[in-house]
């Protein structure tokens, strides 16, 4: 690639990486792509849809609207941290899956992301906390009721 | 939709932003909480030559009360506007005028400065800035000046920034005690950018009401406050509306607007029967 | 089978949800590869020009770029791509070709292809394509696409495509002595389905094996594998394509063939390296297919007591700047027209025209909303011209329950008849949920302190199943699991379970002994595609066809072990019982390895007898000469498409002064036959309405008069998120359809069909004070300001004459 390039040393899913990339790489592209973490989906780039949605030092991001350079020396958490390979899913992932709180899947990581954040800022968020955390979020194919029921089920 | 190429610099002091802001002239941009830039950049809609990013100046990163004022650092999440003690406490309007600010997502990123200085016409900050008559602190080579935020906005995304001015502080007077106030604001679906909104704030005579998404810039309704500076009855809340409705209609914009002025005018009367609603008479 | 069996008929988890919830689905952008390129397009900006020169020399010197394409360097590959749907109703079909070279018809039009080591590259270099054009008078507006002197194809008079009409009983007769008849100009406006996950293709070209690999986001990865072969003149065995995890498909991905599908293979032949497309959110919305486009001129004539005698409508349809998908919308919208009602007298004229956009093919419900959007709209005038609750006219009017099945007397390719149906159960069931006389008192109380409730009703009739078959390859394999590869994939739809259902139920095995994969050509080389909602209807039953077949030869084995007949032989949860003997029987597992001549255990052999596996397996030793091999192929086409139906009803709150429509309650009862997975079916039904919600009161394609879309990102065409969700009640009715075994009939299209049509008569019911009349969707809240503001106007300007 063209352009600056930037060392950084970030910590993802709790494993240190140390990368030189373009100044202007997304984040959801290093993550998706330098690291191979496909889990963080991208559907917009304009920070809308919510598909790309991670944890930037514990807190809900769009990861299309964050250059991979600007993690350096952050914690990033996506996905695919919420289970071990060979473990359950947890309870989250699980309440999901009771629900039927997917359909196609591709707007499920960048959800499962923010409700995460969520219970780790709430130990039992409101009805009212969770609808507004979802209201960040596109889904196409659900319809919204059984995410709904699936975080109320996980959180509350 | 990627982005195209650009040097980048993330400064760690206030100093060094400003002078590589100042090196940089036309072709350098500011990144705060990047979910307004980075979207164009992402268009492509922007091709700045230069980005100078102000996530690692720590020193703007701070909420602090000092006397009447409430003194943001121009890097403080809208989020931690949202959800701060500090700013519940002393300016609830703020406060409550923060969760519509976008997601929670967006507002974990967003910052109070980047919102006043992008001046997007449909934003709550740069509305609030100017009915609470916030001084914006601003930084360049040349020292340090404090713009009212009235006059400050000055069209469609233009500001009274100069190009090697760095905003460093929004400093937003706390609300007065017993002080009324009301924010409405329509959007199609909760977190999109508004249509139109209205917020007042009347304490004692003292009477303020801006009206945001009719225009390039927030619109102050100085004939509406004359009608708020006494009894908030609904002989004074039908008087300030219809104020404002006149004052918007002398607006030469061939009817573009006619929608939005006519929801302006909506959440305008929402809001001051919320306000009505609020504090002691 | 019986039906329900152990499975069919019950909420099963998914079994997709594990890898999905984990974050290990595999979506065609999550696949790299070694030494893989990226690719961007070079699209037209104008919406209708000529290319006076197209330079691509800055480009091709660019960094890191591989390669440059112009539709110059394609030869014969740059010829128009296959017609999906050749019909004779099509006057003149055009097709787009790869790459444009002479004209562009749309904005987004692929102009060139640029391949470079990444995608944040190849988007450099296209942006250093210089492409010279001549703009020319586009055609935008679809009221004028028919008399404008502007073309959108040289060559194409009138920017006519195609005529699709059809005509029952006497309507010219019926009209002329009818006591009442109304007339309505009605549209629908243009719109698209976008999954959250865009279009995506990735090619490789392995030299050892000389084999094309494709992943595609597509609906219907074996048509692409065909029409790959014919194109790129490769043999059947050279190319394969997968549709690996897609996000979500709503008829987008089922163009057949967007260019890129044929540019992404090509470039990867040519340059021996993988070649990766991913679309992006502006690419999506000026190049991914749109749809709804539809203006109706609609009349109906009716007695006294409301009976419909008669309904004519004559309508424009909005093809965009192509037809690649033929006449399958309008088709459909003549077609459905009818619905639920009897009504022996009709006629439809459907004018296919062009205009300078995006292209037209089916999106999610494809021409039934309009269809309901019409009768609907007539049913309320019939209902307001009488004094009668428009449900009331929809009672009197309805196909009754014994009179299925029910020929419409409508043909298009096939004779239009339902199968089965209870339309007045239908019926009945939403107005009890929906309760009009509770709420006809509520909307009275409200208008007297200022506030405007409204109710409406849609019921629809949904041919499912488009012909002409699915199929399906069945096998036991040596540890006891039974596989069936489907040539359909899912995009969300759950095959992996539902269709699982089904071969447990009829093989009478445990859930987790199936596995069910779909949308790999290596697998399954014949076969359609997802669209339609016909893949639970026809793959499901081809899986059960392909079941039944293994069931016949697993029975065949095990009573050759057992030295018994076939018919001794019991299957239940996936034992194999000699009957009248207890100690007589085997496992599947257990059956599959003594099939085999290696014979390692399946998992589940440890509750088999072991001295009765020894037995059997000497016996299974000695016929080791004509090893069982358990295979099967089950195929399923019914002839027609099986009707599914439903009514939809809602009550509404519109605020005038912003004219936000606020959904109080939202009822659905639905009818698609069986249900395999009830959970399933109402993901579908409330995944469809949110999509239908959004078409009706959120989503708009905006266009500029020179035809540029102005609606190019999610800021611009707003989704509906969880707010607009409203309370729903879903209540079934199922009419088990005679033209399946298991019978079932597709529901994936049913949420969203009659939506517009019911919030059309919301908004307007809300608004009666206004007299507002409402003819067209989708209605932003500033259209329904603007509606309210022109009623206004208009009363001030009578009252005052």
């Amino acid at each position: 690639m063209s352009g600056q390039r930037l060392s950084i040393a970030c910590t993802v899913n709790g494993t240190p990486h140390a990368s030189e990339v373009e100044a202007r790489l997304l984040l959801s592209d290093y993550l998706r792509h330098e690291l191979g973490l496909t889990g963080t989906h991208v559907g917009c780039e304009h920070g809308v849809c919510g598909a790309c949605t991670v944890l930037l030092d514990g807190v809900s991001v769009r990861s299309c609207l964050v250059f991979a350079g600007q993690a350096d020396g952050a914690e990033v958490t996506t996905v695919e941290s919420l289970a071990e390979p060979d473990a359950p899913l947890n309870k989250l992932q699980s309440a999901f899956r009771d629900e039927h709180g997917l359909q196609c899947g591709f707007c499920t990581p960048g959800i499962l992301m923010s409700l995460t954040a969520l219970s780790n800022e709430e130990s039992r968020p409101t009805s009212g906390q969770i609808d507004e955390v979802l209201g960040g979020h596109l889904c196409r194919c659900t319809g919204y009721r059984n995410i709904r029921r699936a975080a109320e089920k996980a959180l509350r | 939709m990627k982005p195209p190429s650009f040097e980048y610099s993330r400064p760690a002091t206030i100093a060094d932003a400003v002078s590589m802001i100042a090196q940089g002239g036309d072709d350098a941009k500011v990144l705060a909480g990047g979910q307004s830039l980075i979207p164009l950049l992402n268009f492509r809609l922007a091709a700045p030559r230069l980005l100078v990013d102000l996530n690692r100046v720590t020193e703007l990163v701070y909420t602090r009360r000092d006397n009447g004022m409430l003194r943001f650092g121009a890097m403080t999440r809208t989020r931690e506007v949202e959800t701060s003690r500090t700013v519940a406490d002393a300016n609830p309007l703020l406060a409550h005028a923060a969760r519509w600010i976008g997601h929670v997502q967006i507002r974990n990123r967003g910052t109070v400065g980047g919102s006043v200085a992008h001046a997007d016409p449909a934003a709550e900050l740069p509305a609030l800035s100017v009915l609470l008559g916030a001084e914006l602190k601003v930084v360049s080579p040349r020292g340090e000046r404090t713009l009212p935020a009235e006059g400050f906005f000055h069209g469609l995304m233009t500001t009274g920034l100069a190009v090697d001015e760095l905003l460093v502080e929004v400093a937003i007077p706390a609300l007065p005690h017993g002080a009324r106030w009301g924010f409405r604001e329509f959007a199609q679906r909760h977190g999109d950018f508004a249509v139109a909104g209205a917020a007042c704030m009347l304490s004692g005579d003292n009477a303020r009401v801006v009206i945001f998404g009719v225009s390039d810039a927030p619109v102050r309704c100085l004939t509406a406050e004359r009608e708020l500076t006494g009894k908030l009855d609904a002989a004074a809340v039908d008087a300030a509306v219809g104020r404002a409705r006149e004052q918007l209609a002398n607006t030469d914009d061939g009817g573009r607007r006619t929608y939005e002025r006519e929801v302006a005018e909506a959440m305008l009367r929402r809001a001051l029967e919320d306000a009505a609603g609020r504090g002691e008479s | 089978m019986t039906f329900p069996g152990r499975y069919s008929g019950t909420a099963v988890k998914r079994v997709e949800d594990d890898r999905l919830l984990r974050g290990g689905g595999r979506y065609t952008d999550d696949i790299d590869l070694p030494g893989q390129l990226g690719a961007a397009l070079v699209r037209s900006v104008y919406a209708n020009a000529r290319i006076v020169s197209i330079d691509t020399s800055a480009a091709k010197k660019a960094l890191g770029v591989r390669l440059v394409l112009t539709g110059h360097d394609l030869g014969k590959l740059n010829d128009p791509l296959p017609l999906l749907g050749p019909n004779p109703a099509l006057i003149a079909p055009r097709t787009q070709r790869p790459l444009a070279t002479e004209r562009v018809h749309y904005v987004g039009e692929a102009v060139a292809l640029v391949v470079a080591d990444n995608r944040y590259l190849a988007e450099d270099a296209a942006a250093l394509v210089d492409v010279q054009y001549e703009p020319l008078t586009p055609v935008v507006d679809l009221d004028q696409a028919g008399t404008t002197e502007a073309r959108v194809h040289d060559d194409v008079e009138g920017n006519l495509a195609g005529i699709v009409e059809d005509r029952i009983g006497d309507p010219a007769a019926a009209f002329s002595s009818a006591s009442h008849v109304e007339r309505l100009h009605l549209s629908l406006e243009r719109s698209t389905a976008s999954p959250i996950e865009g279009r995506a293709v990735l090619a490789a070209w392995d030299p050892v094996r000389r084999h094309l690999q494709v992943w595609d986001s597509t609906q219907a990865p074996v048509a692409i594998k065909h029409g790959l072969c014919k194109m790129l003149d490769l043999s059947q065995e050279q190319v394969d394509v997968v549709a690996p995890d897609v996000g979500g498909g709503f008829g987008t991905k089922i163009m057949l063939f967007y260019p890129e599908e044929l540019l992404v293979p090509y470039a990867a032949l040519k340059l021996g390296r993988p070649v990766k497309w991913t679309e992006d959110r502006w690419e999506h919305f000026v190049s991914a297919n749109q749809e709804r486009g539809q203006v109706h001129d609609a009349e109906v004539a009716f007695d006294d007591d409301g009976h419909i005698l008669a309904v004519r409508t004559s309508f424009v349809h909005d093809t965009g700047a192509y037809i690649p998908y033929g006449i399958a919308v309008p088709a459909n919208t003549l077609t459905h027209v009818l619905g639920q009602y009897r009504i022996t007298n009709y006629e439809a004229r459907g004018r296919i025209l062009y205009t300078n956009k995006t292209p037209v093919s089916p999106y999610r419900g494809a021409g039934r909303p309009h269809a309901v959007f019409v009768m609907e709209r007539l049913i309320c005038e019939v209902a307001r011209k009488l004094g009668l609750e428009p449900h009331e006219v929809r009672r009197r009017n309805l196909i009754q329950a014994d009179e299925f099945p029910y020929e419409t007397g409508l043909h298009i390719d096939a004779p239009v008849r339902y199968d089965s149906g209870d339309y007045v159960k239908g019926l009945e069931e939403a107005v009890k949920l929906l309760d009009p006389e509770a709420f006809r008192r509520e909307q009275a109380g409200a208008r007297e302190v200022g506030r405007y409730l409204g109710m409406g009703m849609g019921t629809y009739v949904e041919a499912t199943g488009p012909a002409p078959y699915e199929s399906c390859r069945g096998k036991i394999t040596e540890a006891g699991h039974a596989v069936f590869d489907l040539a359909i994939a899912s995009q969300g739809q759950g095959h992996e379970t539902s269709m699982a259902q089904i071969a447990a139920d009829v093989l009478d095995i445990p859930l987790d002994q199936v596995v069910i994969r779909g949308g790999d050509s290596s697998r399954v080389e014949d076969g359609i595609g997802t669209f339609g909602s016909r893949s639970l209807l026809l793959g499901g039953n081809a899986v059960a066809a392909a079941a039944l077949d293994l069931r016949r030869q697993l029975t065949d084995y095990a009573a050759q072990l057992f030295e018994c007949d076939p018919s001794d032989i019991g299957l239940s949860a996936g034992w194999f019982q000699v009957a009248g003997s207890p100690g007589k029987r085997v496992s599947l597992s257990a059956l599959a390895s003594l099939a085999n001549a290696f014979g390692y255990p399946g998992q589940r052999t440890r509750d088999d007898d072991p001295a009765l596996l020894g037995q059997l397996q000497a016996r299974a030793d000695a016929h080791r000469s004509t090893p069982p091999i358990f295979e099967s192929r089950g195929y399923f086409g019914a002839g027609q498409q099986l009707y599914g139906s439903g009514v939809h009803a809602a009550t509404v709150e519109v605020d005038p002064a912003t004219g936000y429509v606020k959904i109080l309650k939202y009822v659905v009862v639905h009818d698609c036959g069986r249900m395999i997975n009830p959970a399933i079916v109402e993901g579908q039904i409330l995944g469809g309405l949110v999509q239908g919600i959004g078409g009706a009161l959120l989503e708009k394609l905006e266009y500029d008069e020179s035809g540029q879309p102005r609606s190019t990102s999610f800021m611009d065409f707003r989704l509906p998120t969880i707010d607009d969700l409203p309370e729903v009640a879903i209540a079934h009715v199922e009419t088990p359809s005679p033209l399946n075994p298991l019978g079932v009939k597709g529901t994936g299209e049913a949420g969203i069909v009659p939506v517009s049509a019911l919030l059309a008569e919301a908004i307007e019911d809300a608004l009666a004070p206004f007299g507002v009349s409402v003819d067209r969707m989708p209605l932003l809240p500033h259209d329904v300001a603007a509606l309210i503001r022109a009623a206004k106007t208009a009363k001030g300007t009578a009252a005052s004459a």
